[in-house]
């Protein structure tokens, strides 16, 4: 009995929508437009927000990263004079971290030089990282071939190196990389292994820049290419010139770029991270450090993107909150232009109810009506912005149910009141209504 | 064959079909007291075809609503089948308008939107027919008022006689106590007044009971009764 009524409502609602065409499209139009931007921007906030977590977590959640980075207040001071600059990170320090720190599991020092690497002709600008064999418990990379640099390398000073997919993709374009010899700065050194890019994608770059500004112009590396730390130690030693603007040169003498720390669990990063802290404070009387915590960056990035997504999304529920406004400015029209025909129907034994439910149940198919192509249109929009845009969307299952919900809330609360007043006119004076 | 809606109460078959005691309806304009009706009293029984004349202003439209049910009396009671309708909801007086009273307007008022059969149907939906059913009475109707041609035409493709005829149809729908019809042949021409005229004491012969209020004389002659109103009272009947 209920269905079968709500059958025949909606279809007198269809009928009557349809008789207006053109004006049911245009209040429908509103809220397409706000369920889609909700959706829209739910995505982009979505997206950024996954996107700006996986870099980050890629950085390892429980490691700790220490940069070495130019004391500031000294710059001006050491570029009038041509005298050796010496800072940073050194082995002690990293020799420090690994005695004072049961909790640590473990130290990766490694130094971080802009190079250029030649095989035959051809010519890369790469990052020459000198680290130790246990380089890839801190780092993503994984292996596509051969090893990674072992104790004995170390101890030997070999020179041997690992090179990654990008340097591959530029110096060997039809030989095995495996077995051949790149020239770096004057040395040979044999390929034993070729590992994926470690590639952190932008979200690194703010966290590379002191350490960029250390190496001097070092942005625009291709690939890196792994070498033994005393390898890299006693070929290139610890000394190099910097050519800042017209003052002349200086010398700087930098140990290590990096030391980075792995702890057993994620609840210890914080704490062992202030203990670090302390310990470097002691021996650093120039602030030539940076500790960098990429689970702490997770964090905040969580909660910027919430913040992020809280401002898109109410910005959308702005645009359907006007779209519930515009269709009740239009229900109240109808029902001020179809009150003879509410008179009519009171007349034949409509109750008030029967009047509500015909306004409401009209409003409420063009809200749904309107949520479906919103929904529709909000899915291509991310999909579009990522194709053109190339920016990562996400649209989540929940957003959908949110935005449809929203706007059968809006049907129902911006359709309630012109359905009331309907319902409310006096039949006899709405029969007399021309 | 006619269902009734569960809502609608149940009237008395031996009662008669309307009477009224002392009904007043006053309306208040600012501190003055406008008082529309005066003491009616009025008792029709089932199978009168009864004529309402009277000047304008003198409170037959008045008159009208209170019998349909459209209006409420400022004091005393009516009394529908046997039903004290005064003492009623607004839910259950629509049913009652719906089950027991066919109106027949002057102008009409057929919805634009619905085509013959729809706009005969409105009556039987509120009574919470079937569609089935509903649409199969709305066409048996259609065509005793002789529309079988124009089931699929709306309101505006007809002619005013046909519109009336569809009003008529509409009116029976539910098979009414009353039906109830103001000024049916105001805006015809004669020939189709005539016509609906016909169709009127056709139905009274068929022993349904007629309210008609009018200024035609000929309407009078062929009731069998006129109750004259002047002034918000019955003058003579």
């Amino acid at each position: 009995m209920f269905l079968f009524r709500l059958k025949r409502t909606a279809k007198l609602g269809i009928k009557s929508l349809w008789m207006h065409k053109l004006r049911s499209t245009l209040t429908t139009l509103g809220i397409i437009f706000g369920v889609s931007s909700v959706i829209a921007m739910l995505a982009i906030g979505e997206g950024a927000s996954q996107a700006a977590q996986e870099q980050i977590a890629r950085l390892g959640s429980r490691n700790i990263i220490i940069k070495t980075v130019p004391p500031p207040e000294e710059k001006e001071v050491s570029s009038q004079n041509q005298s050796m600059r010496e800072y940073g990170l050194t082995y002690l320090d990293a020799e420090r971290f690994r005695n004072s720190m049961p909790n640590i599991e473990v130290v990766v020092p490694s130094r971080r030089l802009p190079q250029q690497a030649w095989y035959r002709n051809r010519k890369v600008a790469v990052e020459v990282i000198g680290t130790v064999p246990w380089y890839p418990e801190i780092s993503p990379i994984q292996f596509r071939t051969g090893r990674f640099i072992g104790s004995l390398d170390m101890h030997h000073r070999e020179g041997i190196c690992v090179i990654d997919e990008n340097v591959v993709k530029e110096l060997f374009v039809f030989d095995d990389p495996l077995g051949q010899d790149v020239k770096i700065a004057g040395d040979y050194y044999r390929v034993v292994g070729i590992v994926s890019p470690e590639d952190l994608g932008p979200a690194s770059q703010p966290l590379e820049n002191g350490a960029a500004k250390a190496k001097g112009q070092g942005g625009a590396n291709v690939g890196s290419i792994y070498i033994p730390l005393t390898t890299v130690r006693n070929r290139f030693g610890e000394v190099s010139l910097q050519y800042s603007g017209g003052s002349g040169r200086t010398m700087e003498k930098v140990e290590l770029q990096e030391i980075t720390v792995k702890v057993g669990a994620t609840e210890e990063v914080l704490p062992t991270r202030d203990i670090l802290e302390t310990l470097l404070n002691r021996f650093h009387k120039k602030s030539d450090f940076q500790v960098v915590v990429p689970l702490e960056l997770l964090k905040q990035a969580k909660q910027t993107q919430r913040i992020f997504s809280i401002v898109l999304g109410s910005i959308a529920a702005i645009s359907l909150l006007v779209g519930g406004i515009g269709i009740m400015n239009i229900m109240l029209a109808t029902v001020s232009e179809r009150t003879r025909e509410i008179g009519i129907r009171r007349a034949l034994g409509a109750r008030k109810r029967d009047i509500i439910l015909q306004f409401l149940s009209e409003t409420l198919l063009l809200t749904l009506l309107g949520g479906i192509l919103g929904i529709s249109l909000g899915s291509l929009v991310p999909v579009l912005v990522t194709h053109f845009g190339r920016m990562p969307t996400v649209i989540t299952g929940g957003s959908l149910v949110l935005a449809f919900g929203i706007s059968g809330a809006v049907g129902v609360i911006f359709g309630l009141y012109p359905a009331y007043r309907a319902a409310n006119m006096d039949p006899i004076e709405s029969l007399r209504h021309e | 064959m006619i269902r009734r809606n569960d809502g609608a109460v149940e009237f008395k078959a031996d009662a008669p079909t309307l009477v009224m005691e002392r009904l007043c309806k006053s309306y208040e304009l600012g501190s003055m007291e406008l008082k529309v009706l005066r003491d009616i009293a009025l008792t029709i029984d089932r199978g009168e075809y009864v004529a309402i004349m009277g000047p304008s202003g003198s409170g037959k439209s008045t008159l009208l609503n209170m019998i349909g049910c459209l209006d409420r009396p400022t004091s005393g009671d009516y009394w529908l089948g046997g039903q004290n309708v005064s003492l009623l909801d607004d839910d259950q007086i629509s049913l009652i308008r719906g089950a027991r009273i066919g109106f027949i307007f002057q102008s009409f008022n057929l919805i634009n939107q619905l085509n013959v059969v729809e706009n005969i149907e409105v009556p039987m939906y509120y009574q919470g027919w079937s569609e089935h059913e509903s649409a199969e009475r709305a066409r048996e109707l259609a065509t005793m008022v002789g529309l079988d041609e124009r089931f699929e035409h709306r309101p505006s493709e007809l002619s005013g006689g046909q519109q009336q005829r569809v009003a008529i149809a509409r009116a029976l729908a539910n098979d009414p106590l009353i039906i109830l019809a103001d000024e049916p042949t105001g805006n015809l021409d004669s020939e189709s007044g005539a016509e609906i005229l016909k169709i009127l004491v056709g139905l009274h012969k068929q022993g349904k009971t007629l309210i008609v209020v009018t200024h035609d004389t000929h309407i009078a002659t062929d009731a069998g009764r006129v109750i004259e109103i002047f002034d918000g009272k019955i003058r003579h009947q």
